[in-house]
């Protein structure tokens, strides 16, 4: 991941994705925690999953699908699917 | 067994206001609310004029997941639908434990379907459509949206007939309650207003091209009219059985005595004195009522040289000359799907208000509207009986009547 052609350590790409998460889902960002569950915390139901794909394409040029999603419960575990694919 | 049925509820967000009180006064005023926008112009249009309503930010009322399958027409119909509901005393608590259905016109979705198909252009990837457009582009719209936001448990379906769309979508809701298949149905109509969905009309050199006095561009009636000029928003009006509104306690304005229809089953644009006097004749005849009973007609008439003339003549063919006479659209420009709803809302206010409201710019009668009596400017008067006329594209005909109670 570049921002100005500096590339961010996946702590940058964590807060980043937070901003852009509670700022969609409307959640409060400090509930944004790796320990919390991602379907729960952001009350996501099957039709938000495909706006989830469209977020992070958006907003991190990572391509998804509902398939990444499989076994993905926390923040935590969603951070680690990202740093993956954008190998950070 | 037929039941009486009354209005109890009605709400507006049109280019003559964002709420019934603000357009009783454009009305009243004889204000238009018509524009240049520019946008229009740059994107290739004859004409640049059409009637402006703001944007509402949903957030205050909707949550995200309620938002995202919403474009215009169902973001325009929720304010209508929002400020009728509250009008007419009914909550969600209550709509979800009782059977209130919705029967809402609607006939276009043109700019979310060109945004969606663009996306897939650009992305080749239909996923980054996102899960909204689905709900934004069928033309169930507003339906799909409304029914689930107001937890509706009654009949629920999109009334498509062009520019009568809005008028059908009242007569229907009408016919289901008389018959006493519901007790409640929220009507009503919507419009999307932007360049995708009026682009392919323009095209056919239908509206005005009056740019350079936007407001006195719309002139149903008059010699020197030169076109019409799209417009939108959304108008809802909640119909409700005597029996169900008189035991709930709701307020009851009007009631819907008469839905006259009728085809052309002739040409696709072109308008038919037999067609619309059919309408006419059917609505008085179901409403039991003779012409003189009739205190007002809100006309069809949208400022174009051809259907203004047919309107007269049909008018002067079932009424004589004089029965008052005026076009609201020469305020709002023609509200298309919208229309026959909101100028059931217009005439009620109207009515409510001991008004009849301008049909402005008529300077000057051709042949025709001189036989009829067009009210040019905004007079003082009783009002127990309205007829209000819509017609549509591919030759559909819609007339209703409503009395006071």
């Amino acid at each position: 991941m570049y921002a100005n052609d500096v590339k961010m350590s996946l702590e940058e790409v964590i807060e980043e994705t937070r901003d852009f998460l509670s700022e969609e889902f409307e959640v409060d960002r400090d509930l944004i925690l790796p320990e919390n569950s991602l379907k729960d915390t952001l009350d996501l139901d099957s039709l938000d999953y495909v706006d989830l794909v469209v977020l992070i394409d958006e907003n991190l040029n990572i391509k998804l699908t509902g398939e990444d999603f499989k076994g993905i419960e926390t923040f935590g575990d969603f951070y680690q699917l990202v740093g993956k694919k954008l190998a950070l | 067994m037929s039941h009486r049925v009354v209005i109890t509820g009605i709400g507006i967000y049109s280019c003559l206001g964002e709420n019934l009180d603000e357009v009783t006064k454009s009305l009243y005023a004889g204000k238009s609310g018509i524009v240049f926008d520019q946008v229009r112009k740059d994107f290739g249009f004859r004409s640049a004029l059409t009637g402006m309503v703001q944007e509402p930010d949903l957030k205050n009322y909707l949550s995200r997941r309620q938002r995202v399958g919403m474009h215009q027409p169902a973001v325009y119909a929720y304010m209508a639908t929002h400020e009728a509901l509250a009008l007419s005393g009914l909550d969600v608590d209550f709509l979800e434990q009782t059977e209130t259905g919705i029967i809402y016109g609607n006939d276009s979705t043109a700019a979310s379907v060109v945004e969606a198909v663009d996306k897939v252009r650009e992305k080749h990837d239909t996923t980054l459509i996102g899960s909204g457009a689905i709900f934004q582009n069928m033309n169930s719209t507003v339906n799909m949206n409304l029914s689930t936001i107001f937890k509706l448990k009654g009949i629920n379906f999109t009334l498509s007939a062009a520019c009568a769309s809005g008028s059908h979508s009242i007569g229907m809701g009408y016919l289901m309650i008389s018959q006493g298949l519901q007790e409640r149905v929220i009507c009503g109509g919507a419009q999307e207003i932007n360049a995708s969905a009026m682009a392919s009309f323009d095209g056919l050199g239908t509206f005005s091209v009056r740019e350079s006095e936007p407001t006195k561009a719309s002139r149903p009636f008059d010699r020197d009219r030169d076109g019409l000029i799209p417009s939108g928003g959304a108008a809802t009006v909640i119909l409700e059985s005597y029996e169900a509104a008189v035991k709930r306690g709701a307020p009851i304005l009007a009631e819907l005595i008469g839905y006259g229809f009728s085809s052309n089953g002739d040409h696709i644009s072109n308008p038919s004195i037999d067609g619309q006097t059919r309408s006419l004749q059917m609505a008085l005849k179901q409403a039991g009522i003779t012409t003189a009973e009739v205190d007002y007609i809100n006309a069809h008439a949208t400022s174009t040289p051809v259907g203004d003339g047919s309107e007269a003549r049909a008018i002067y063919e079932v009424f004589g000359g004089n029965v008052p006479v005026s076009s609201t659209k020469s305020m709002t420009g023609h509200e298309c799907w919208m229309a026959g709803a909101s100028e059931i809302v217009y005439s009620l206010l109207m009515m409510q208000n001991s008004f009849i409201a301008p049909n402005i710019n008529f300077e000057n009668p051709d042949e025709d509207s001189a036989k009829i009596n067009i009210i040019p400017e905004t007079k003082e008067q009783t009002i127990n009986c309205f007829l209000s006329n819509s017609f549509g594209f591919g030759g559909t005909n819609s007339t209703l009547i409503v009395r006071k109670i």
